[in-house]
């Protein structure tokens, strides 16, 4: 039987249908989780998708941190499950403190929709194990708030620990510090991306097939755990 | 501590006070219409019938001075494919044995001018209701923008705010932006046009009508609260010509909450997925008074409203104001007495505030209550149906002669290579052709992974139900040749837009429009718009294309000076199989490029002309049925590595863009009359690059459409043999530029 991903809606998520397909093409197979329940339906791991959860209102992710479902998530990620925030999703786990740092205006102050080129900086993490240290992958970016940003001990730690886990290059689209698109926590199973894979699982309908790896790593990460 | 409500105008009074001045003219209805109003309920209607009056038989709502025109749109021939057409609130086209798509345009060009960001943003959920009231999951959003001269200080305004209100609304919802178009002209000096269409798709069997059927059924309004924005927005503002006073209107502009729609949507979705809806109407203008007039008017019944029951923002709003309010991301379902507690619990699950406030009922009349007190008592075809038609005078401006005869083919052409060099750059930067990335990477494209070509291709080409079919859309405008010849203008934006289709590879199946143009009360203008309709309709008889619905927007004017007349047309395609589409740029070095369709001397009312001299005059382009169908056939069935519609900057822009899609340069060579070949801006033609170019020579003499090999893909320039050559850094420079130099 194929590994479960939990993949969570919270109401103004937009990207959960897409990530759910990308989690069937990787040959995983895909759950509705819904932000009211208390309850991962027994799945080994989660994604928290794109969108504007709860109309991010207040402050992006700053509600969806409180809802029903992400007392469980943050217990799991604690066990050790892998959990990956995407866009919206990111911005939740930085709220969650799941992640350090947080992302904010983008410098041009535009919502900045891309082709953008990253480097692969850490292959350590449950999502990124198949992929190629230091290769070039394209994927998509399409956000108004993901300029990442935290105090510079943080970022040094982050550095010199191998936390991030990709970064912008050929053009920062956002301002991000040190031109990073993505970090993981210490135990290297919560991975926050601001690009977004599910778009590129597929050259017909997205930026290249380049994301695929990650929904292929995490289905073999936990298939190994098991 | 109790506050006595505040006193309301019912039924009695109007019958006990008959003589009551009332403030029609305020409301912008014409002493005759009053009069009408009192005949048709033998009385004085009460405040609130007053207002609801006012806004149904408003231009907007009414359609009063083009239901006389558009008539001939639903007089063409309506096809196999169309499952409902005009009159509802979006056309619905089959695409298959169990899918079917729909889509609209729509403008919201007044509310666009006084507050930008929410006016932009509130067409788009406008429109979205539209097509979610037809039974359809919305899958992809398009706008088409107009603004004035680049220097205009309300251009640099207006651009910024309309840009990130389509934007923040289509992105927070989820909807893929696959194209459209940007424009400047100072015509639009003060009256941007802000068109935005949008595309659903639904199994064919769940396609919604807006009928209050069946006689107990109850009447839920859900979505966000009623409150004072929009007060009047169809009568003050799509119905009237601005005056000095912009800001002072603002109150009349609507406030839009995407994060509502979005959950709106997901509720109203399943409510269908359930077959809980008997009837459903979205809430766009006019408000509540047309959603409950339409929908009783359709039903052929009665209905009875409580208006109290409303939810509301302001306790203190007044019944006239509840009932003519444009609040926003609300939805009317009609619903049988035993859903209606599935329905509010789906709802409240959703976080959507749903609430009864009516019954459908067997008395002919639509009745309201305000607290007990009868407001509304009238046969609700009087609002919806009955409004007033004019037949205005019609009048071709008699300074339209020496426009024509001030022909651009008879301006000063460059002289020399360097020069013909110099303009091209100078065309291609312009703000009309440049590349318009500045704008559409503000636009989510990726989102619902079923984009397969979006901007700047074409057409956007979009997935359907997994693939491989698909269906391309297009939305295209040209108010310049409108101005010289608004027959042959509305043609050439049909042409155009099936032609953006049709380079894809999809077959054209349907059109929308958005028809903008100045008042209707000006003969000059009201010929303009005649000549328009008659254009689209005839074109879309040639092409054997229905009209499946559109908009028209009147009163773009300031003072007594109107817009180019600027028709918007949409263009829906079938595509049979997406992994097969032709993309625009080229894509392989060595690859065969030729240019297919004719050529002619037309300059007029080109980029070219006023790029390099500021010159509007003379005949548009001339439009071939016949050669836009060998066209239309021969993309779709020739080996094609790509194909790129040849528009407004002629093949200097054509080239120029697919060039720089891919990085790939290009040599041709255009013989003699290079000038011409590089602006003319002639109708019926496509570049295309292939490897195999006797087929496609042998497709387009099948055909008899005219094919001319210009040259071969390659090198980093664009090369034109014995003239000019421009590397592609150089290039891309002068293309790309223009917009964030402007706008930041």
């Amino acid at each position: 039987m194929p590994s479960a991903v939990g993949v969570v809606t919270f109401p103004g998520s937009l990207d959960d249908r897409d990530v759910m397909q990308a989690v069937s093409l990787a040959g995983g197979t895909a759950v509705p989780l819904w932000h009211g329940d208390s309850d991962l339906r027994g799945v080994d791991a989660i994604v928290l998708p794109g969108g504007f959860s709860y109309g991010d209102y207040l402050r992006c992710g700053a509600i969806a941190r409180f809802a029903p479902v992400m007392v469980e998530v943050v217990a799991a990620a604690g066990r050790g499950m892998p959990v990956l925030g995407i866009c919206n999703g990111f911005q939740v786990l930085c709220e969650s403190h799941l992640l350090p740092g947080a992302l904010l205006r983008n410098a041009g102050l535009h919502y900045v929709c891309r082709d953008q080129a990253l480097r692969v900086e850490s292959t350590a993490t449950a999502w990124t194990t198949g992929l190629e240290p230091g290769a070039r992958i394209v994927a998509p970016v399409k956000h108004g708030e993901g300029r990442y940003t935290a105090d510079t001990e943080t970022l040094d730690r982050l550095e010199g620990e191998g936390r991030v886990v990709v970064r912008y290059v050929e053009g920062n689209p956002n301002g991000s510090l040190r031109d990073i698109a993505g970090i993981t926590n210490e135990a290297g199973n919560v991975v926050g991306l601001m690009p977004h894979p599910e778009h590129a699982c597929d050259p017909l309908v997205g930026a290249s097939a380049d994301g695929l790896a990650l929904f292929a790593s995490v289905l073999t990460a936990v298939v190994g755990a098991a | 501590m109790t506050v006595a409500p505040p006193t309301v105008d019912t039924v009695a009074n109007a019958v006990d006070d008959p003589d009551l001045e009332q403030p029609y003219a305020e409301l912008g209805l014409a002493p005759d219409e009053y009069a009408r109003i009192r005949e048709a309920l033998g009385r004085r209607p009460t405040e609130c019938e007053l207002s609801m009056y006012s806004i149904m038989w408003s231009e907007h709502c009414s359609y009063k001075s083009s239901r006389v025109h558009l008539r001939q749109f639903g007089d063409l021939p309506k096809g196999d494919r169309m499952l409902a057409g005009i009159g509802e609130n979006a056309g619905v086209v089959a695409v298959s044995d169990t899918l079917a798509v729909t889509f609209k345009a729509e403008s919201h060009n007044h509310p666009s001018y006084v507050e930008p960001y929410q006016g932009a943003a509130t067409g788009v959920g406008g429109i979205v209701r539209d097509i979610l009231a037809m039974g359809a999951r919305p899958v992809a959003v398009m706008d088409s923008l107009r603004f004035g001269d680049v220097d205009h200080p309300d251009t640099r305004r207006l651009v910024p705010g309309v840009v990130a209100g389509v934007g923040g609304y289509g992105n927070c919802l989820g909807l893929p932006n696959v194209g459209g178009e940007i424009a400047f002209d100072p015509s639009y000096n003060g009256n941007p046009l802000v068109n935005a269409l949008c595309l659903g798709v639904l199994p064919r069997e769940r396609l919604q009508t807006a009928k209050a059927s069946g006689v107990g059924n109850q009447v839920i309004l859900y979505g966000a609260r009623t409150g004072r924005d929009g007060i009047g927005g169809v009568s003050v503002l799509a119905s009237a010509t601005f005056s000095d006073g912009g800001p002072a209107k603002r109150p009349a502009v609507q406030v839009g909450d995407p994060f509502q729609e979005k959950i709106v949507t997901e509720a109203t979705l399943e409510m269908y997925d359930r077959g809980l809806v008997v009837g459903i109407q979205d809430l766009g203008g006019a408000g509540f008074t047309c959603a409950i007039s339409e929908t009783a008017a359709a039903g052929g019944l009665g209905m009875h409203v409580t208006l109290d029951a409303v939810p509301l923002r302001e306790a203190s709003m007044e019944p006239w104001e509840v009932l003519s309010s444009e609040s926003q991301e609300r939805m009317l379902a009609i619903v049988a007495p035993e859903s209606v507690e599935e329905v509010l619990a789906l709802c409240h699950r959703w976080g959507v505030i749903a609430t009864v406030v009516g019954e459908v009922t067997g008395s002919g009349r639509l009745e309201v209550d305000w607290h007990g007190e009868r407001v509304v008592d009238v046969v609700p075809a009087t609002l919806a149906e009955d409004g007033p038609v004019y037949d205005r005078p019609l009048a071709r401006p008699a300074s339209l002669d020496a426009l024509q005869a001030d022909r651009a083919e008879d301006l000063p052409r460059p002289t020399s290579s360097a020069a013909l060099r110099a303009e091209l750059l100078r065309v291609v930067a312009s703000p009309n052709v440049c590349d318009p990335s500045w704008v559409t990477d503000q636009y989510d494209r990726y989102v619902l992974r079923d984009t397969v070509l979006a901007q700047p291709e074409d057409a956007g080409l979009l997935r359907i139900d997994g693939g491989p079919l698909g269906v391309a859309l297009a939305l295209d405008g040209n108010g310049r040749y409108a101005a010289l010849d608004p027959y042959v203008g509305a043609q050439l934006a049909l042409a155009e837009a099936a032609r953006n289709v049709a380079v894809t590879g999809a077959e054209p199946v349907a059109v929308t429009d958005c028809l903008n143009v100045g008042s209707p009360e000006d003969p000059g203008v009201m010929w303009q718009f005649a000549e328009i309709v008659r254009g689209i309709a005839d074109g879309c008889r040639a092409l054997e294309v229905p009209v499946t619905g559109g908009n028209v927007s009147f009163y773009n004017q300031t003072g007594d000076v109107p817009i180019n007349p600027t028709p918007v047309v949409g263009v829906l395609g079938i595509h049979s199989d997406v992994t097969a589409r032709t993309p625009m740029g080229f894509a392989r070095a060595g690859d065969a490029v030729l240019l297919l369709g004719t050529t002619r001397e037309e300059l007029s009312g080109s980029e070219w002309a006023w790029v390099a001299h500021r010159h509007l005059g003379g005949l548009p382009p001339a439009v071939d049925w016949a050669a836009e169908r060998a066209l239309h056939a021969v993309l779709a069935q020739a080996p094609l590595a790509s194909a790129h519609d040849l528009s407004t900057g002629g093949l200097a822009s054509a080239l120029t863009e697919a060039c720089l899609r891919n990085g790939l340069g290009a040599t041709v060579t255009l013989d003699d009359g290079t000038f011409v070949a590089l602006f003319s801006e002639s109708a019926g033609r496509a570049l295309v690059s292939t490897p195999s170019p006797e087929a496609v020579e042998d497709a387009c003499a099948a055909a008899g459409l005219a094919c001319l090999r210009i040259g071969e893909v390659g090198g980093t320039a664009l090369v034109v043999a014995g003239a000019f050559e421009i590397g592609l850094t150089e290039l891309a420079a002068a293309h790309t530029g223009t917009l964030p130099a402007l706008f930041g």
